[in-house]
């Protein structure tokens, strides 16, 4: 029987390492991807917690995440191509049009 | 050690090392191949934790749809090369990495999951399965299926801000 902490833990160094990308990445694919690492760490999270405490809600939650998170991908993608037809480059640094 | 800890072990290793390749590579890739192993070790993370269902579902939507979309729009715009990193901010890698490795080691050092060790209620295993996620979602006792309705018009609503996105201008 695997303690809980330890899948906490896990969950913690995942989301770490989400962030870590997310800061030092400059390609927006990669930061999305990135995200997409801390949402299932939340979602390992949940699901850890709900199996613990022998609660199905863990494991719903998770189902409307991952909803989300399909949600946002389609969209974000779509932003991203679109911003690439627009200018040619997808680098954080060089799209700062709405920065005055 | 049991069994399941040398699994866990197994696993965690596997994620950890997907999700650091997927960081530290600077090919977008690459980096998505090794976010789909990371991903399919999560989903055995999910079966270990008696989550059937969601496993599945993190294979067929996660490993399975999501980063197909993403290799799609990675090749589209062809983005499969290398770019040249700048060494603008040279400062924020190792910073971030430092974070990220002192911030689980706080975490678990200070015992902030300590009170969490006790016996999972028994029961648990029955908890993953196709037919009891369903009768708790669809449960018209419980308050999750005004929930899964909006998610659906969020479904929908993604779809067609996608496609208006994406479409070329006329």
């Amino acid at each position: 029987m695997v303690p809980t902490s330890y899948y906490l833990t896990l969950s913690a160094i995942l989301f770490s390492l989400g962030v870590v990308g997310v800061i030092t990445k400059r390609n927006p694919i990669q930061i999305f991807m990135c995200i997409e690492l801390m949402l299932n760490a939340a979602n390992l999270t949940f699901i850890a917690i709900g199996h613990h405490l022998g609660q199905m809600n863990g494991q719903i939650y998770t189902i409307f995440s991952l909803a989300v998170a399909a949600a946002e991908v389609s969209v974000g993608l779509g932003i991203i191509i679109t911003i690439f037809r627009s200018r040619e480059t997808i680098n954080v640094d060089e799209v700062n049009i709405l920065k005055s | 050690m049991a069994p399941a800890l040398v699994l866990f072990y197994i696993l965690a290793f596997l994620c950890v090392g997907g999700a650091v390749a997927m960081v530290t590579s600077n090919n977008p890739v690459r980096s998505a191949l090794s976010l789909v192993i990371s991903f399919l070790s999560l989903a055995a993370f999910y079966i270990t934790l008696d989550a059937q269902f969601i496993a599945a579902v993190q294979v067929v939507v996660y490993a399975g749809a999501i980063m197909v979309l993403f290799l799609f729009v990675i090749m589209l715009l062809n983005l499969g090369a290398p770019e040249v990193v700048k060494k603008t901010r040279s400062f924020l890698p190792l910073a971030t990495t430092l974070l990220a490795i002192i911030f689980p080691m706080v975490l678990f050092g200070f015992g902030v999951f300590a009170g969490l060790d006790g016996p999972t209620p028994s029961g648990a295993s029955k908890l993953g399965t196709v037919g009891a996620v369903g009768r708790t979602l669809y449960s018209p006792t419980l308050p999750w299926l005004l929930p899964f309705e909006a998610t659906s018009v969020l479904l929908l609503v993604a779809v067609v801000g996608a496609i208006v996105l994406a479409r070329r201008k006329a």
